[in-house]
């Protein structure tokens, strides 16, 4: 299709790109990011609406680079909702000043874009512009807190170890073109398909794609950067960075291993069951220890990668739902806690787990949040992240990789240690006293209760809150109209 | 449709807590008549439900069944039928007398009757789900009020205990969630339904039915407990506040027992054949080893805990015996296990309240001060070391008499565990009631009124099924036979 019929499925990237120029200029005379921030909702929610839902059926856009299909949709729909979340976390993140809103709201509309390109691209020159592009705005993101040493230490390894990642798989793509003469994935595909290539290359140059991938999905031992990175971002980018780079990075692995290089199936999936176990594993023993939340939800989320990697490395219909399921579950839960983070931390000032002791006391609702969270993401039912787990595993017994099932099921006990550490701090143990104090900066107990609750900028956590817990709940209790959109958007 | 009774039970105590939810902090007692009000209600449903039920019939019945998941073929199906009925009574009156009993939590009641009654419904949904996911469900949902219940409001290593429990029974579960889908894959067409398993599981390999029972066995055999993974057992008897160890002997360790009789034996028939032996030495542990090592014990309530460890070895070796009789036996022990050690554990509340000590040393010659509370202890020791004419010595006698066809050894080395049983309960009877007086205990109080509303139904279910045990073997002898027939076992 060429570019100018293209446009009629673009138009959600297109509005998207408008308002992300328009919040930039808008940013030079508005200081408030409540209002820069509900003008960027305005635009997500327009860029929802214009989702080309009614077409459905799948089109090629833009000279085969992108493509328009229910499975691109849905991942462009969960960048929306992880963007539309991370905007409104972002509202009430205290530790931003209001000066740099325009640019931070700009970078975060135009990553959603770079996302939505990334999700539906079908060439693989295409999809490394496009991530790359994600990762560019994710390192400056990751850094924006500039007067803040962590934050510029995370920017830096991120940036180190993505660079590297992005090189590695860059490699793999000029092997890939060197062997096919192509990089459209469509065409791959048919000479895959053909049998006419050299499997052993082939291979070869696909696990260095999935090194590069492996870094935006946090595996091991691509996960290096991510107990920093996650520690020094700013909140809300952390919550964004555990979030939206890793769903796309999955979607991709799933349209270039499981669409376009089938073939080579048996060649990888051993290795990548390796590795499933392994950063569940790690990801795990690495979180139990952790004394500050954002690096210990950071190892979750590694460990969370593994558990997702099971469903793909099984590659059924059923895995791959199961994939996308969890994804959905992993978005708003992952979310979830990490708006409660903000909240936390706007109180005490700091992320360090202890400092949590008797939230529930100070802060009910917020504990009880920040606790429902933490419990989808162990996989108690009937929260969404349960059902997340059952199709992952079922996935696995369907398919007979029973040593994957029972190593994700252990690794599930494993976590709820750490993930109910948390709880037990909020709920089993008293609030600190300042008596108590070690050499940590720390603000408690003497601010009023109702600290400015009341204003746009915590309201608007508390609706990001609100709509994720009610998202898990309502995918957990109901999975089955989920299941029925999952199961209409697969490949 | 007809009044959907069942799910009624089920979440009335539900819809209680998120009433209590939404009532003022303040208001302490609308949340105590809240909670009393929802689990009397679901008693009284309950009652009218054992009173509708027909006995004879062996098919399941109040069934209701509504898709759940369609895609899974997961539905919301539950029914009840005499195996189910009489834990569900069981856990309705354990669920209204241990709500009274709550009435001594003096801290973040809101929190409190919010946690109980959402387990409540955990446990009810357990006993009455016929699909396996939803089965799954409510057996999890147990775990996280347990936890909460525990780590708040327990005694001095509330932490180290809450976290124990939930980590070990978690990772027995996700065990049997992995034997759920296994056994989902393998039917034909894919089902969760219990009922539908029971039918087609037997034509499941036997090697293959082995795997699976394993599964199962580590979710059960943790929550039973089973020796060797009976040690979360003390640690979380002894740390939970009084009404909670009544609900976590009462009826969390029949959830166990409940598995083998629901999902493992019918289901996987040859594999249960295959372990009568493992199950029939491990039971004999539990009561000889549980009976030792309750007679060690200077803290009261865990000489009960270890006690149950003992109790809940007869359940196990009636099951081995995969007689009409043992099971019967079985089944029974869990029913009665459940009123006596409940009201064990609120006999020990009851002393703990006003002496604020535990120590069977300690005390001595209580008999003169507390007279009430001795009539009611003994009363409960003696059903609990095995009686006759109280309830305790039907199903052990029914249990020990059908592990007697089969295991006649191990039989016998079980049968010393009742004299250590009764050697221990009446050391302690002699150490805490008889003797004279530990001075410190002058002033000590008899039991009071709403404690003995609490503890007297509970003797008149122990009198009755002492004196005339039909009245529970009506309801569940035609299903255990049903159930025998089935497995293959042998119909005496």
């Amino acid at each position: 299709m060429n570019v100018v019929l293209s446009l009629k499925y673009f138009l959600p990237e297109l509005i998207l790109t408008g308002f992300a120029l328009a919040v930039l200029i808008l940013g030079l005379f508005v200081k408030r990011r409540a209002v820069l921030g509900v003008f960027c909702l305005l635009g997500i929610l327009s860029a929802i609406s214009f989702m080309p839902q009614s077409y459905r059926a799948t089109a090629p856009l833009f000279s085969n680079m992108l493509i328009n299909d229910s499975f691109s949709e849905f991942f462009k729909e969960i960048t929306l909702l992880v963007m539309g979340l991370v905007i409104l976390i972002s509202m009430g993140y205290k530790a931003f000043s209001d000066e740099d809103a325009g640019e931070y709201y700009f970078l975060l509309m135009a990553v959603a874009v770079t996302m939505m390109i990334a999700v539906s691209s079908n060439n693989l020159m295409m999809i490394y512009i496009a991530l790359e592009a994600v990762s560019l705005i994710s390192y400056i993101l990751v850094a924006f807190l500039k007067r803040d040493n962590l934050s510029s230490e995370a920017g830096l390894k991120y940036f180190l170890f993505g660079a590297l990642a992005t090189g590695v798989m860059l490699y793999g793509i000029s092997f890939i073109y060197g062997l096919f003469g192509t990089t459209d994935l469509a065409a791959i595909s048919r000479t895959l398909t053909a049998g006419n290539a050299n499997i052993f290359a082939a291979t070869i140059a696909l696990i260095l794609i999935l090194a590069g991938l492996s870094f935006k999905c946090a595996l091991v031992p691509f996960h290096m950067w991510v107990p920093d990175a996650y520690q020094g971002a700013p909140t809300p980018i952390t919550a964004f960075i555990s979030a939206g780079p890793k769903a796309i990075g999955f979607a991709i692995l799933i349209r270039i291993f499981l669409k376009n290089f089938f073939p080579l199936f048996p060649n990888w999936s051993e290795l990548v069951s390796v590795i499933a176990i392994i950063t569940m594993t790690a990801g795990n023993i690495l979180a139990i220890n952790q004394e500050n939340i954002k690096r210990m939800l950071g190892y979750s989320s590694i460990a969370q990668a593994g558990y997702i990697l099971i469903g793909f490395v099984v590659g059924t219909a059923l895995g791959i739902q199961g994939v996308m399921f969890y994804l959905l579950a992993y978005v708003l839960m992952n979310l979830g806690a990490f708006g409660c983070v903000v909240l936390v931390s706007n109180i005490i000032k700091n992320d360090y787990i202890e400092e949590y002791s008797g939230l529930s006391k100070r802060e009910p609702a917020l504990a009880f949040l920040l606790t429902m969270f933490l419990l989808s993401l162990a996989g108690i039912p009937p929260l969404a992240g349960f059902f997340g787990k059952f199709l992952v595993f079922a996935a696995a017994i369907q398919s007979k990789y029973y040593i994957l099932a029972i190593a994700g099921v252990a690794n599930s006990v494993l976590a709820l240690y750490y993930y109910v550490k948390v709880v037990k701090f909020m709920y089993l143990d008293e609030p600190r006293t300042s008596a108590e104090g070690r050499d940590r900066p720390r603000v408690m107990i003497a601010e009023p209760k109702k600290h400015g609750f009341i204003s746009v900028e915590a309201g608007a956590v508390k609706l990001a809150l609100i709509i994720a817990l009610a998202g898990i709940l309502i995918i957990g209790l109901f999975p089955a109209p989920f299941l029925s959109w999952i199961s209409l958007s697969l490949l | 449709m007809p009044f959907p009774l069942l799910t009624s039970i089920i979440f009335l105590p539900l819809l209680g807590g998120v009433l209590i939810l939404f009532t003022p902090k303040d208001k302490t007692g609308l949340m105590k008549s809240i909670a009393t009000a929802a689990t009397g209600v679901a008693l009284v449903l309950a009652v009218i439900l054992v009173v509708k039920f027909s006995c004879g019939d062996t098919e399941m019945q109040f069934v209701e069944r509504l898709p759940w998941i369609p895609q899974m073929n997961i539905n919301y199906h539950l029914g009840v039928d005499g195996i189910s009925i009489g834990l569900v009574f069981l856990t309705a009156l354990l669920g209204f007398f241990a709500c009274v009993g709550s009435y001594g939590i003096k801290e973040r009641q809101k929190e409190y009757y919010f946690l109980y009654l959402l387990l409540n419904t955990g446990m009810l949904g357990t006993f009455l789900a016929l699909d396996l996911f939803l089965f799954y469900v409510f057996w999890e949902i147990v775990l996280v009020p347990m936890y909460f219940l525990i780590g708040i409001w327990g005694g001095p290593r509330k932490e180290y205990a809450a976290i124990k429990f939930f980590i070990y029974t978690l990772a027995g579960s996700v065990f049997m969630l992995l034997s759920i889908l296994a056994l989902y894959f393998t039917s034909d067409p894919h089902t969760f339904s219990m009922l539908e398993l029971a039918k087609s599981g037997n034509t499941l390999a036997k090697s293959f039915q082995i795997i699976l029972f394993v599964g199962f066995y580590l979710g059960f055999a943790i929550k039973v407990p089973v020796f060797p993974f009976h040690t979360w057992l003390p640690d979380a008897h002894v740390e939970a506040p009084t009404p909670i160890s009544v609900l976590l002997a009462g009826v969390l360790l029949k959830m166990g027992g409940y598995g083998f009789f629901r999902i493992s034996f019918p289901i996987l028939k040859d594999a249960a054949i295959y372990f009568a032996l493992p199950f029939a030495i491990l039971g004999a542990i539990n009561i000889v080893y549980g009976a030792f090592v309750a007679m060690a014990q200077t803290d009261f309530k865990k000489m009960v805990a270890y006690s149950s460890v003992s109790h809940m070895g007869f359940v196990m070796l009636g099951l081995a015996s995969m007689t009409v009789t043992g099971f019967n036996g079985a089944l029974m022990q869990m029913f009665n296990h459940g009123v006596i050690t409940g009201g064990m554990f609120l006999l020990v509340g009851v002393l703990y309240d006003r002496a604020h000590t535990r120590d069977l040393n300690k005390f001595g010659g209580l008999g003169s001060k507390m007279p009430v509370y001795s009539g009611i202890l003994i009363v409960f020791t003696l059903a609990s070391l095995g009686l006759p004419g109280l309830s305790g010595f039907i199903s052990e006698f029914m249990s020990l008499m059908g592990g007697f066809a089969a295991f006649k050894l191990i039989t016998i080395i079980s049968v010393l565990g009742i004299i250590i049983t009764a050697g221990y309960f009446l050391y302690m009877v002699q150490r805490v009631l008889l003797g004279p007086l530990n001075p410190v205990w002058f002033n000590i109080g008899d039991i009071n009124k709403r404690e003995i509303f609490t503890l007297v139904p509970l003797m008149i279910v122990i009198i009755a099924i002492g004196v005339y045990p039909l009245i529970i073997l009506n309801y569940q002898s035609p299903a255990i036979a049903n159930l025998i027939r089935h497995i293959g076992g042998a119909l005496f």
